[in-house]
């Protein structure tokens, strides 16, 4: 038994058909909880006041739209090493989702930034990473819709997956170099002296979780609906030639 | 029921309302999507049975 | 390889290959900037080197999908493919043709419109320096994105839209290193950055533009 057998089509068809629905009701249960939690019975900080609350979306949703770029990176890299479709169509069921995360966190913290800041928008580090990490996912769906052949399509944007992470990164470093930010820094670690407070921690690892279990929730089914219509291409494709 | 969100009130549900609309439409457009190609292709494949 | 550079430059030079139109866009963008933000000397030179950079950028991004795109028409491409040289170094004269034919022009017209947009004494040689840095890098990612699109009958679009981003890290270096000049600052991070993008680029990028050919042939 190995990663691997998911690699068969129908292997994972029928292993994501069992998996979905346990996601799909997981994941709305940890985001109920949640943002149930932290929108009605958190206390507001004494210094941001009720914003605060915008922290149980701004921050799972940052974290989503990084994550999503990266097993963006790993299933591109596993199409390109081991040719497997799954996997490049997990990859393209992905782009979209990442790219709403990324719209979130950027509006979710253009709102915050508002009353906080005093301004919707600073060319902050990590704000214009996120501007640009939102180009990438732009150029990356572009392409896949470009593409007529699935295949070269899937090796084409899997280059771009690459190359793109490369000078993601290399943006990154750059827009710190060029601009102190605003931003505070990561408020969620390991160590437990930096976190947040308690009583703010805990449901923002239930909305963290939500958010996980909903990535999850939506790229298998996306991945499915991919699957079904490379099918649905192959067959028409054969009906035609017989 | 609604907590008292001071003066920030506007931006708070701002926030909320526009993430979750964004959440749930891009649920609803995987779903619906997944929907119409799971029936095409049970279409499909009911017509190919057929012929065969 | 240098008959295929020869040949490339040649073809660009000719009536109609685009050779020139990027130095014309490049000196209408800078000559529209003052008409946009007013013609306040001080204004126009503390936004000079931003300018000069974008518009340098955007004159290179001009005419990159014709790098590959006549090439991919009447089927020279093929033949390239089947050549005894590797698809890599095809990359690499392309990307080096593209640059002669805009890259060094650019560099070398900069000052001149510097001069329009009242950039500061001293600026020029950092300018020019700077910019002579940064065109290649331009013109090889431009060339791995024109390979990404080779295939695509409207690519021009979207070949602005993968190459933008990817331009980000060396705009930022080539004008901060050139600010920072400008203001007598120490400028060697910036500067030293830069360069290492251009090499890094043109060490790694043709790698992946030959193999987005090779793709894109198949």
């Amino acid at each position: 038994m190995s990663l691997w057998e998911y690699a068969n089509p129908k292997k994972f068809m029928q292993t994501s058909q069992v998996l979905l629905p346990y996601f799909a009701v997981l994941a709305a249960v940890c985001l109920v909880i949640g943002l149930v939690w932290g929108f009605f019975f958190t206390t507001d900080d004494y210094r941001q006041g009720a914003t605060v609350k915008i922290i149980y979306l701004h921050v799972p949703a940052a974290m989503m739209a990084i994550n999503a770029w990266v097993m963006m990176l790993i299933t591109s890299l596993v199409w390109l090493v081991r040719r497997h479709h799954v996997s490049a169509l997990a990859a393209k069921a992905a782009a979209p989702i990442g790219l709403v995360m990324t719209l979130i966190a950027l509006i979710t913290g253009a709102v915050w930034g508002q009353p906080m800041w005093g301004t919707w928008w600073v060319w902050d580090p990590r704000l214009t990473s996120f501007l640009i990490l939102f180009l990438f996912y732009l150029g990356y769906i572009a392409l896949w819709e470009a593409v007529e052949n699935p295949d070269t399509a899937a090796d084409l944007t899997s280059i771009l997956c690459l190359v793109g992470s490369v000078f993601a990164l290399l943006s990154r470093y750059a827009v710190n170099f060029w601009n102190q930010g605003l931003h505070q820094g990561a408020s969620l670690s390991l160590d437990e002296e930096t976190n947040v407070h308690n009583e703010y921690y805990l449901p923002l690892l239930f909305c963290i979780a939500g958010f996980v279990l909903l990535f999850v929730a939506l790229v298998l089914l996306r991945t499915r609906t991919e699957i079904r219509s490379r099918r649905i291409q192959a067959i028409m494709a054969r009906e035609r030639l017989g | 029921m609604m907590p008292d969100l001071g003066k920030y009130a506007l931006e708070v549900s701002a926030a909320y309302g526009a993430s979750i609309l964004l959440l749930l439409s891009l649920v609803l457009m995987s779903w619906t999507k997944g929907r119409k190609v799971r029936h095409q292709l049970r279409e499909l494949e009911k017509r190919r049975a057929k012929r065969d | 390889m240098i008959a295929l550079l020869i040949r490339d430059l040649r073809q660009a030079t000719r009536a109609g290959g685009g050779f020139g139109l990027a130095l014309a866009f490049f000196l209408i963008v800078t000559v529209l900037v003052p008409f946009g933000v007013g013609p306040e000397s001080a204004v126009l030179a503390r936004i000079a080197p931003g300018v000069l950079w974008v518009g340098a950028l955007l004159a290179c991004l001009l005419s990159l999908d014709r790098i590959f795109a006549l090439d991919f028409e009447d089927g020279s491409l093929d033949l390239l493919a089947t050549a005894p040289i590797p698809m890599e170094a095809v990359v690499v004269i392309k990307a080096l043709a593209h640059w002669l034919v805009t890259g060094v022009p650019l560099t070398l017209a900069a000052p001149a419109l510097g001069v329009l947009l009242n950039l500061p004494q001293g600026g020029y040689g950092w300018l020019v320096l700077t910019l002579a840095l940064g065109t290649p890098a331009l013109s090889m990612i431009g060339t791995f994105g024109a390979a990404l699109t080779v295939g695509l009958k409207r690519g021009g679009l979207l070949l602005s839209l993968l190459v933008l981003p990817l331009y980000v890290p060396t705009l930022i270096f080539g004008a901060e290193a050139l600010t920072r000049g400008l203001a007598s600052l120490d400028n060697a991070t910036p500067l030293l950055m830069l360069a290492g993008i251009t090499f890094g680029v043109i060490a790694i990028l043709p790698f992946a533009a030959a193999a987005a050919i090779r793709i894109n042939l198949r």
